[in-house]
């Protein structure tokens, strides 16, 4: 079974023909998108840094980590409803892309890890490692799409 | 006076060459210029909460800032020094981006900003430090930091695209005029 049928079908979207078409819209929705992993990226690696000791010792990470949620959720909604567009525009290059790849097993990785698992661990320096390491995935393939068109 | 020159003689520095060229180095730069922007929108995102009274309300704002600012520093001082690295691997082009150009004036807008807060309602923090939610001047100098980053954000990505590079003419004599661009008359 391969998901190519489903990928060629994407890419015949309308949404998807729209974004492709435009001169505009792909640009103007990677830039959203780009905000959007700003603020995602920049509060997880303080609550993760925090979890390590190695910034804002005099904060608790739980109070830290409960601050950022917030930020974290709004801008996962708005990242994955970005990405979704970007994804509808391009999806038969992606299909073929190893770091498009990366990204999603990662993606599907952290989600539930880190609204789901993570606030009912106690594992603070473990879960820092991991969480770092899949959103880094999720950053590093995202990143590494445009290198590799 | 113009420094495109200055510019044209950093694109003819070998080193210059070799980062543009190269595999590895120019995306590694890159990423981290986009993750030292995270790291500065995460303190940047923090901060605005407890400005606008949402979260941290029992902790003085100063000490937030306080506790804050060292690492916002960091995380600006990484993304100006890559950023400069950026501008080094290709300088011709990028001196003459309408949106490069677009980027420093909201760099300097959000530099002003940031001033008039620290000089001015910020410096008067005692008397509001532990209100809940800040004083009109604090919360406005907030939002317009976030609008002002998320637009640099903006400008910054769009430096990628090429629709008003010099080299596609004709393009609209504005566009010429805020690109510097040198175009024979016909």
């Amino acid at each position: 079974m391969t998901l190519l049928p489903f990928f060629e079908w994407c890419e015949a979207t309308s949404i998807g023909q729209t974004v492709r078409d435009s001169l505009w819209l792909f640009p103007v929705i990677e830039a959203t998108h780009l905000v959007a992993f700003a603020v995602l990226g920049g509060t997880v690696l303080l609550v993760d840094l925090r979890a390590l000791g190695l910034v804002l010792r005099s904060q608790s990470p739980a109070d830290l980590a409960r601050d950022a949620r917030p930020w974290q959720r709004a801008s996962v909604a708005l990242a994955l409803a970005t990405g979704t567009l970007l994804f509808l525009s391009e999806p038969i290059k992606l299909y073929y892309s190893d770091p498009f790849w990366v990204k999603v097993v990662c993606l599907a990785l952290v989600i539930p890890f880190h609204f789901a698992l993570r606030p009912r661990l106690h594992a603070g320096r473990l879960a820092a490692f991991v969480s770092l390491a899949l959103w880094g995935g999720v950053a590093w393939g995202g990143r590494w799409i445009g290198f590799s068109g | 006076m113009s420094l495109l020159p200055f510019f044209q003689w950093l694109a003819s520095t070998p080193w210059s060459v070799s980062l543009h060229e190269s595999l590895w180095v120019y995306p590694l730069v890159e990423s981290t210029h986009v993750w030292s922007l995270a790291l500065f929108f995460g303190f940047t995102a923090l901060l605005d909460l407890r400005l606008v009274g949402l979260s941290m309300r029992r902790v003085p704002v100063s000490e937030v800032v306080h506790r804050l600012l060292p690492w916002m520093i960091a995380g600006f001082s990484l993304m100006v020094v890559t950023g400069l690295l950026l501008l080094y691997a290709i300088p011709v082009r990028t001196y003459q981006s309408v949106f490069f150009r677009l980027k420093l004036v909201l760099i300097a807008l959000a530099g002003v900003n940031a001033f008039v807060f620290h000089t001015g309602v910020f410096r008067r923090a005692s008397e509001w430090d532990r209100d809940p939610i800040p004083p009109k001047a604090a919360r406005r100098a907030d939002a317009f930091s976030l609008a002002l980053w998320v637009s640099v954000v903006f400008a910054g990505r769009m430096i990628a695209y090429n629709w008003f590079d010099c080299d596609r003419q004709p393009q609209p004599s504005i566009v010429n005029w805020a690109a510097g661009c040198v175009v024979e008359p016909e």
